[in-house]
């Protein structure tokens, strides 16, 4: 029952905002006070841990290898997942954060007749990942055209693309059903998979919980509870905030301050959060470094300056007479450095 | 901070992409629309104007059902007046400039109702008859 812990606490937000801001005055803390906050620790929280993570050294050359390094000139290397050189970290990187790449590397092991164990690429996690992130991306960018204005032709163009069924009016949005659809496959996959349920914690249930409930909330606000969202008032209030002159001088409906309050909540959250990853992607070591560290000295950070390197050559130079003494052999004899001095 | 040669500008990039609608508009918040009112002078329509602000798309929606896929032409009467179930036969016979009633919030709102595919607002009308 560890979800129960995230429902709740995104019911208690739903009711914070619902009945709070029908309170006279209040509208201005939900509507302005509240999400001026959440964006400030939204930027603000995120570019400080980039700046923390970018303060950690990075003391061993650790890119993760899934394949066949570079060798002799006969043997093909995988040049995307045992990168040498930045043109393919790159390619790697690009593909990691635009097509969740590594996701592929997601397995189920199964236990067939023989007995014989195979473990297999399960590619369901990647298929919800993509249809999530890319829906919720498509729903951010067109909520633009509530705090832009003149709306510029590209932002007219994905509005359009994503309404292109015409069903109802106002017109129904795909990527509305796709990220319903991400969120309940992928908070499904938490409970239904035994392992990745055993491992799942409130951290894990709650982003996903708010996203479905902020997803939710838009929804009804657009297509059922209508009284008192005027579009034009919305943005109104939403171009104030863009402009630094917010203004709430009509009646909104509870369901905008809802859905408002939870995305402010979003926003406050996620610096703190795995939701991170959105940063961390390009910050991890694993993925954003080259393997040639056979090519390449990685220095470490932490290394004190004033310990010089120490060849063999030069330990054997400095230990020799002890060496020998002691009977370990040496690369050059005693009396050849000897007869050199 | 390591590596500041790829950082710094990933998160300026980062901050400009979230800060988009602030340095697009410049400050600069667009006016309020104000739709015109019938300039018939009329002042009562099928429902409140609260209602019309927000629903109307889906009163026209269900209109447009009612009449195109039910054969339902029922006449509504509000308060004693009769409204035939249509966006030219009721709502442009009082709103009668598309201009300067729906385009002006839609404008504002980046709104691209599919009306206008079929319909034909009332100065397109006159236009078209003059060519016949």
């Amino acid at each position: 029952m560890k979800y129960a812990f995230s429902f709740l606490a995104v019911i208690a937000l739903i009711l914070i905002a619902g009945l709070g801001s029908q309170v006279p005055g209040m509208q201005y803390l939900f509507g302005i006070v509240i999400p001026y906050l959440a964006i400030m620790l939204f930027v603000g929280g995120f570019v400080y841990r980039v700046i923390q993570w970018a303060k950690s050294p990075v003391p061993f050359s650790i890119p993760t290898t899934c394949g066949q390094g570079a060798s002799l000139d006969f043997i093909k290397q995988d040049k995307l997942d045992c990168p040498t050189k930045t043109s393919e970290v790159v390619a790697r990187m690009f593909l990691e954060i635009f097509l969740f790449r590594s996701l592929f590397r997601n397995t189920k092991s199964e236990l067939h007749d023989g007995p014989k164990i195979t473990y297999e690429s399960s590619k369901w996690l990647w298929l919800f990942a993509l249809l999530f992130h890319y829906s919720f991306l498509l729903i951010v960018i067109r909520h633009m055209r509530l705090f832009v204005d003149p709306i510029p032709f590209w932002l007219s163009a994905i509005e359009s693309v994503d309404s292109m069924l015409q069903i109802g009016a106002p017109t129904l949005y795909l990527s509305s059903l796709a990220l319903l659809g991400g969120i309940v496959l992928l908070f499904g996959r938490r409970l239904i998979n035994p392992q990745v349920r055993y491992i799942s914690l409130n951290n894990d249930y709650f982003p996903l919980v708010l996203i479905f409930a902020i997803a939710v909330t838009g929804i009804l606000m657009r297509y059922f509870l209508r009284t008192n969202i005027d579009i034009v008032n919305i943005k109104n209030l939403a171009m104030g905030l863009v402009t630094f002159s917010p203004v709430i001088n009509v009646k909104i409906g509870a369901i905008f301050y809802i859905h408002l309050f939870l995305v402010s909540t979003l926003l406050a959250y996620f610096p703190f959060s795995k939701l991170m990853h959105m940063g961390g992607v390009f910050m991890s070591p694993t993925r954003n470094m080259a393997n040639d560290s056979r090519a390449k000295r990685h220095i470490n950070p932490w290394n004190d300056p004033t310990i010089k390197p120490h060849s063999y050559a030069g330990y054997e130079d400095e230990f020799r007479e002890f060496m020998v003494d002691a009977g370990i052999p040496v690369e050059k004899e005693l009396s050849a450095t000897k007869d050199e001095a | 901070m390591y590596n500041k040669g790829t950082i710094i500008p990933g998160l300026i990039i980062f901050v400009l992409f979230v800060t988009f609608p602030i340095w697009f508009n410049g400050l600069k918040a667009a006016t309020v629309p104000k739709p015109e009112l019938p300039p018939g002078g009329e002042k009562k329509c099928v429902e409140s104007v609260e209602y019309m602000r927000a629903n109307h798309m889906q009163l026209l929606n269900e209109w447009r059902d009612n009449v195109l896929r039910d054969g339902n032409r029922t006449v509504v009467t509000v308060e004693g007046k009769d409204y035939r179930k249509g966006l030219q036969q009721a709502c442009m016979q009082c709103h009668s400039n598309k201009e300067k009633f729906c385009d002006s919030c839609h404008t504002y709102a980046a709104v691209k109702p599919y009306c206008w595919d079929c319909h034909l607002s009332p100065k397109e009308a006159v236009s078209k008859e003059e060519t016949h």
